[in-house]
């Protein structure tokens, strides 16, 4: 492969590892929140873990889903880019 | 993207369909999923009695929580979902627990199967929307006031299309990424048995992603029937 098309899968390649990396960020965050509201609510009253808990796994479950697009887009990037052959050809004179 | 080793379609390549089962490997697991499902099905209600035996009792927890937990979120209307919905959590269970057995690849780790799930759910909110409402169902996206609905239809369309890419991206992530560090750690350092860890969090990720569709196709139903705010 040519090298300028080498440069542009590479960048897909760090493109896709900090997406990641950042959604992940954000995704640890917010479910850190998440379990600190649960955690709360059950010391204050114990007798509520059992809903508390299960309200948790769900939320816990749709924030995780945010970080399962990026990696979806990430995975995309690095192993099915829709445009690949055609940037390929592009750059082999 | 390496190509594992399947027991089903080395079982049709054997047969001599070799082609078709590599290019569908999903389609296949379905069957067998379904062979499954069916076959623990007509030995759950072999012997049905009043007074139910262990093994009865034990299906009888697994449904009845299923429609209480259902109708706690309906109400007493929506009890009639229970067989689509049920039929949703137990499919999508079985599906991605599938996964975690040595030489079997779960159907829900391919897109096409997602996708299918998603559909139903959000096209039977419209018909459920359609049944009870009639034409008046278009009241559900149009908004408090009539001014704002040059604003409010298209997000609400947007909204909709949204949930079918939810759904479906949510347990198709899950699972392919659970796939993909399965094979990765496999390649690393399968000698050491470095997947397992990994295996016991794939059963609590099965059971949540299960009960996540399941919960979400409820409240997806929840809203078409009732009136709009």
């Amino acid at each position: 492969m040519e090298a300028q098309a080498l440069q542009f899968f590479s960048a897909c390649v760090i493109a896709a590892g900090f997406g990641v990396g950042i959604a992940a960020l954000g995704c640890g965050i917010g479910q850190g929140f998440g379990v600190r509201g649960a955690v709360e609510g059950i010391a204050r009253n114990p007798e509520s873990s059992g809903k508390v808990t299960v309200t948790l796994l769900i939320g816990l479950a749709m924030i995780e889903s945010l970080c399962i697009y990026a990696l979806v887009v990430a995975l995309i990037l690095i192993y099915a880019h829709p445009q690949a052959a055609a940037i390929a050809g592009l750059f082999a004179h | 993207m390496e190509h594992p080793y399947l027991f089903f379609v080395k079982l049709f390549e054997a047969i001599g369909l070799g082609g078709f089962a590599h290019e569908y490997p999903h389609v296949i697991y379905t069957w067998v999923v379904m062979v499954i499902l069916i076959g623990g099905g007509f030995l759950a209600v072999k012997g049905l009695s009043l007074v139910p035996t262990k093994g009865q009792n034990f299906f009888e927890i697994i449904i009845s929580g299923m429609e209480e937990f259902m109708v706690d979120i309906t109400g007493e209307e929506g009890r009639w979902l229970l067989p689509l919905t049920a039929t949703i959590f137990i499919y999508i269970l079985a599906a991605n627990l599938m996964g975690l057995i040595p030489g079997f690849y779960p159907p829900t780790a391919s897109l096409n199967t997602t996708l299918a799930c998603a559909l139903i759910v959000v096209v039977f909110t419209h018909v459920i929307g359609i049944k009870y409402h009639g034409v008046k169902y278009i009241k559900h996206f149009l908004g408090p006031v009539w001014w704002m609905i040059p604003i409010i239809l298209p997000i609400e369309i947007i909204g909709h299309l949204a949930r079918v890419l939810s759904l479906s991206f949510r347990l198709f992530g899950n699972m392919m990424g659970h796939e993909l560090v399965l094979g990765i750690l496999l390649a690393l350092a399968g000698l050491f048995f470095a997947p397992l860890p990994l295996m016991a969090l794939g059963i609590f990720v099965s059971l949540v992603q299960a009960f996540v569709f399941f919960l979400l196709s409820i409240m997806y139903f929840t809203g078409a029937m009732e009136d709009a705010h």
